[in-house]
């Protein structure tokens, strides 16, 4: 049980409000040594896995620490090039620390909108009149509830899939 | 319970089947547009759930409800993509989608030399043993 995050977006798609309430720490911490078995990319500005998926590494985790320093970006927090680090084989063994990545401000933007047209879509594509957008959304780790107002506004709740009574507390007490 | 429709998607995104039950409302275009737009919303949809999922998502999108219906998604490792809409009440779609996986498209299109991949599903056998599970299905969870 728990509750994860509120989003409340605008009628026009727009996102007014997000809070998250519990975001769940997912890194895992290993030593590599030379070569890396894992296929790093670089994606808007960040190391991403994209090949190798192996243990609690994921494919999509970012590279959060070379030997407990942090990275940011492409480079480490003492100035140095982690792509140039993990290339050469005198650095190793490494300690590196990937994760999933925590979404940017700019990303909930975007989800946020792109729910929109989802939403339309679904009540368009029902197989019978006069149907509502989407209310729930399920997927294996967590459950998404939209409550739309009469004015537009939709307020949604992404919480754990055995979370009960998400309506209530949309309808009631917002 | 009600099972509205169907429709099986290949990986690539071709409609291998679709077929209505006890549809009520027509979408008000012809089936090969609104299967575009019903791949599209779920290509959406997929990518929406693996980015705002707090946790790693292993199987990912499951379903959706809206105030009349309810879409179950299963897709199988091979990517062949199973959609069912049904009223809102019916529950463990999930169970019953991958029963016919199992014993209707693995049975009757996969072990089927008449049925190419990739291309839509002409056999009668498939069409009349899928109607038949489906009936079976909707009378006995009544």
């Amino acid at each position: 049980m728990g509750i994860y995050g509120v989003y409340i977006v605008s009628k026009s798609g727009g996102l007014i409000f997000n809070y998250d309430y519990t975001v769940p720490k997912i890194e895992t911490e290993q030593t590599f040594g030379y070569p890396l078995d894992l296929k790093l990319s670089c994606e808007n500005n960040r190391l991403l896995v994209s090949f190798g998926q192996r243990d609690n590494i994921k494919v999509g985790h970012v590279l959060l620490a070379i030997n407990g320093v942090p990275v940011s970006g492409r480079k480490l927090e003492d100035g140095k090039d982690a792509i140039d680090m993990l290339n050469d084989a005198t650095n190793y063994p490494l300690n590196l620390k990937f994760g999933r990545p925590k979404m940017t401000i700019n990303e909930k933007i975007f989800l946020a909108s792109m729910f929109y047209p989802l939403f339309a879509i679904a009540s368009q594509l029902s197989p019978e009149p006069r149907s509502s957008g989407i209310e729930t959304l399920e997927a294996d780790t967590f459950k998404l509830q939209c409550f739309q107002t009469l004015t537009g506004v939709k307020f949604m709740v992404i919480a754990d899939p055995t979370h009960v009574g998400l309506e209530q507390l949309l309808k009631e007490n917002l | 319970m009600t099972i509205y429709n169907i429709y099986i998607f290949d990986r690539m995104g071709t409609l291998l089947y679709h077929t209505n039950w006890n549809r009520l409302k027509q979408s008000g275009m012809s089936s090969e547009e609104e299967a575009k737009l019903m791949y599209g919303m779920l290509f959406s949809i997929k990518s929406f759930v693996s980015k705002i999922s707090p946790l790693d998502p292993k199987r990912g999108f499951l379903c959706y409800k809206t105030s009349k219906y309810a879409l179950h998604y299963y897709e199988s490792l091979t990517g062949v993509k199973f959609i069912l809409n049904t009223d809102v009440t019916v529950k463990n779609v999930r169970d019953l989608l991958h029963q016919l996986y199992k014993e209707i498209y693995v049975e009757y299109v996969v072990k089927n030399t008449e049925c190419e991949m990739g291309q839509p599903i002409e056999s009668e056998l498939f069409k009349f043993k899928l109607d038949q599970f489906i009936k079976q299905h909707m009378k006995s969870l009544q």
